[in-house]
């Protein structure tokens, strides 16, 4: 399987301060690629370097390579572009206050989508993907914030679709959802990663464990460890490692 | 910090090392049981076999409980998983402790067809086998749990020379064929306790090095 | 044991001592609040008649027609120059603006004074700069130009708290989806404020039909036979309207002020409500 990502000497400053130290990984084509580590660690910040969504914040240096399909993201190609292929999903859910429908149309319409037919296909096949049509179909029109926190997010992950990204990025995505949500979420992102890339963002461990192909120890802006799940979680090669999965941290 | 995780854990080694002394005991008395025709003692194995068996169910339990509630990963997931599998080996130990019992009692009026040199040996060695392992298990000590590996050599070495002696008794006068049958049996018991004792040990090694001793040994031989 | 029950019978004797103050305000507000209506509402409404409201002014009838065709179009013309220049001011401030930076200070600056400023000073400036140097002469034309300026703080300041108050997600997720600034707030961020931008319009509105001193003296107390559009004739509002049939001290004059002054009440009344019930309903569409 390809590189679907390299991360090369990335480093990110706020300011003075460092946030991310000398980052080097690659993320593989059609693989759950979790990030752990305690909160501060850096994790969520390389999440967002790999959309430009730190471009948003004002005093944020990044120097270093990220490359998608081997094109430097921070080169020539345009933010907006870079956002259609790399979609994200955050932490608390954040539908648009508009209808289930105009949710998820608004992606492609934002990028030029105009026929009434080709919308409502586009609606059907991504609320499809986020395993949500069929609950959803008959009230299409019915405003997004009235349904429940699952769903919302769920929905979110619909919206994600809706512009063919290739690569989803996850910021601990079921950290605000009950357990049969967040295990419909896991099951969904087990089944659609045969045909995305995807990386996550999350505080629990056992869901990286249950759901990643390979995971990432960050600490204090460092990527400490990076290797199969498996490996990483049985036998860690680093100590700190260790410390943070088995809770003796601190 | 997981302090009441540490605190199960901590009480754990306490409840294999009590296991552990039970099962040397048993060992113990069942060989002396043997050796001074002791019946009191007899009964004591019998007791100390009952223990035996609630302690692996009380064990059992409570390894299933920390992994229910712990979720235990890393080095923690392997000393419990390797606890669950020692109190399995170690039951086995007090039942061949209770069969060789079994068999003293039935020879207490018997004269030995010869003196009891090699017997004695293989208890001896086999209950600082279990000793040890438990040790290495506790004090998550490699170097020691594979003496205990090499030492189960010893075991099996004695055991071919007692079966040798007594292939030889038999062949010198049939009535010895009997007497001599139970002290093979109670030579191979003891013989199966010294490889329960170094699956123990192997086990005590996965857990620290997270590699299964075979592969291990493989390359080790 | 009697202390504390002493502790107990005193609190008890301090809130019911407050409670019947807080009430006592409370009715004291209202009560102002529905004297003042009902003393201009009693001696006003029995003095409208259809040719007060529809027909042609003369010192017979003292028609406040074209007074109230000239107040709405002070309205509705201020409106169209005001709300999108604030607005479009509010998200520079909102969105693009670097926090802190001078632009910003200045503009802030400037929108906190002007809405400082008494009217009858914007009065005299609309006076001396439309009126006389642009040679609009005293006209609805000065009227509106003047009124535009006075709402603009007031369209500033609503619309960049609406604009802030609508949640960073939103724009995040927008922004996440590939759209562009631009994009983000004309479709997700001018939506979702525009219930407070609207209440804006609504304060703005309210000043606007209040106002006597900038418009006396830009455009002007003089009152059309019949309503015009004619931007650069001078006309009357209903408050301008109202405050020229009280002074002509007439008994008539009189009571035809206090039906004017039960219109204003009730124009001031229909807009809040029409608009209150607008900005729900744009906030349920959405």
């Amino acid at each position: 399987m390809t590189d679907k990502i390299k991360i090369e000497n990335v480093n990110l400053y706020y300011g003075e301060f460092q946030a991310l130290k000398n980052i080097n990984m690659n993320v593989k084509e059609n693989e759950i690629t979790a990030f752990i580590g305690p909160s501060g660690c850096g994790k969520s910040t390389l999440l967002k370097s790999l959309n430009r969504m730190n471009d948003l914040i004002e005093g944020v240096k990044i120097t270093g390579r990220i490359l998608l399909d081997d094109a430097d993201i921070y080169g020539d190609m345009d933010a907006t572009v870079l956002r259609r292929r790399v979609g994200m999903v955050f932490q608390k859910p954040n539908p648009f206050p508009m209808s289930i429908y105009e949710n998820v149309a608004y992606g492609p319409k934002t990028h030029g989508v105009k026929s009434k037919a080709k919308l409502d296909e586009i609606v059907e096949k991504s609320l499809r993907s986020a395993a949500m049509w069929d609950e959803v179909k008959d009230r299409l029109k019915k405003n997004a914030l009235s349904i429940s926190g699952g769903q919302q997010q769920r929905l979110c992950i619909a919206r994600a679709f809706s512009v063919n990204p290739e690569v989803i990025l996850l910021d601990e995505p079921t950290s605000a959802l009950d357990p049969i949500s967040t295990m419909k979420i896991e099951d969904l992102l087990t089944e659609i990663k045969k045909d995305y890339t995807i990386v996550i963002v999350t505080h629990n461990m056992q869901q990286a464990t249950r759901i990643s192909d390979k995971t990432a120890f960050f600490l204090h802006g460092e990527a400490i460890e990076f290797d199969e799940t498996e490996k990483l979680f049985s036998m860690p090669k680093n100590k700190k490692t260790e410390d943070y999965i088995t809770g003796r941290f601190g | 910090m997981r302090y009441r995780f540490d605190q199960e854990l901590d009480k754990l080694n306490l409840e294999l090392i009590k296991m552990g002394g039970l099962i040397e005991n048993a060992i113990e008395y069942s060989a002396k049981a043997l050796i001074n025709r002791d019946l009191s003692l007899i009964r004591n194995v019998n007791e100390l076999e009952i223990e035996i068996d609630d302690m692996e169910k009380t064990i059992e339990s409570h390894c299933l409980k920390l992994l229910l509630q712990q979720q235990p990963v890393a080095s923690d997931l392997r000393i419990i998983s390797t606890a669950l599998k020692m109190i399995t080996d170690m039951e086995r130990i007090g039942d061949n402790a209770e069969d060789i019992a079994e068999i003293a009692e039935y020879m207490v009026n018997q004269k030995f067809i010869k003196d009891l040199v090699h017997i004695p040996q293989m208890a001896e060695a086999t209950i600082s086998m279990v000793k040890r392992s438990v040790d290495a298990f506790v004090n998550k000590d490699k170097v020691l749990a594979e003496e205990v590996c090499a030492a189960d050599d010893i075991v099996d070495n004695l055991f071919q020379v007692v079966k040798e002696e007594l292939i030889e008794k038999i062949q010198e006068n049939k009535e010895n064929g009997e007497q001599a049958i139970d002290l093979i049996m109670i030579a191979k018991y003891l013989e199966r306790i010294g490889d329960h004792a170094e699956n123990i040990a192997e086990w005590v090694i996965f857990s620290i090095t997270g590699e299964h001793a075979r592969e291990y040994n493989g390359r080790l031989k | 044991m009697d202390r504390r029950l002493n502790n107990l019978k005193q609190r008890k004797v301090k809130s019911i001592l407050l409670k019947s103050f807080v009430w006592l305000c409370g009715i004291l507000t209202v009560g102002v609040l529905i004297y003042i209506l009902l003393f201009i509402l009693l001696r006003g409404i029995p003095k409208i008649n259809l040719v007060f409201l529809f027909g042609e002014y003369n010192s017979e009838t003292l028609s406040a027609f074209s007074s109230i065709v000239a107040t709405i179009q002070m309205i509705f013309l201020s409106l169209i120059i005001s709300v999108p220049i604030g607005v479009f001011c509010a998200i520079y401030l909102a969105e693009y603006a670097k926090r802190g930076s001078i632009a910003v200070k200045i503009i802030r600056l400037a929108t906190d004074t002007l809405a400082g400023i008494p009217s009858i000073v914007y009065g005299l400036f609309g006076m001396i700069f439309f009126v006389n140097i642009l040679g609009f002469r005293a006209s609805v034309l000065s009227g509106v130009c003047t009124i535009s300026i006075m709402i603009l703080p007031v369209i500033i300041s609503s619309s960049e708290e609406a604009v802030k108050s609508v949640p960073d997600t939103y724009r995040e997720g927008s922004l996440g989806l590939g759209a562009t600034r631009i994009h983000t707030v004309f479709r997700i961020v001018l939506p979702t404020a525009m219930p407070g931008i609207l209440s804006g319009v609504i304060l703005a509105i309210g000043r606007i039909v209040g106002e006597t001193a900038a418009l006396i003296f830009t455009s002007g107390t003089n009152v059309m036979k019949n309503p015009s559009l004619d931007l650069l004739s001078s006309q009357r509002t209903l408050a301008i309207h109202m405050y020229m049939l009280a002074g002509e001290g007439l008994p008539h004059s009189k009571d035809m002020a206090f039906a004017t002054g039960a219109i204003l009440i009730l124009i001031v009344f229909t807009v809040n409500y029409t608009t209150t019930k607008l900005a729900g309903r744009i906030g349920r569409i959405q």
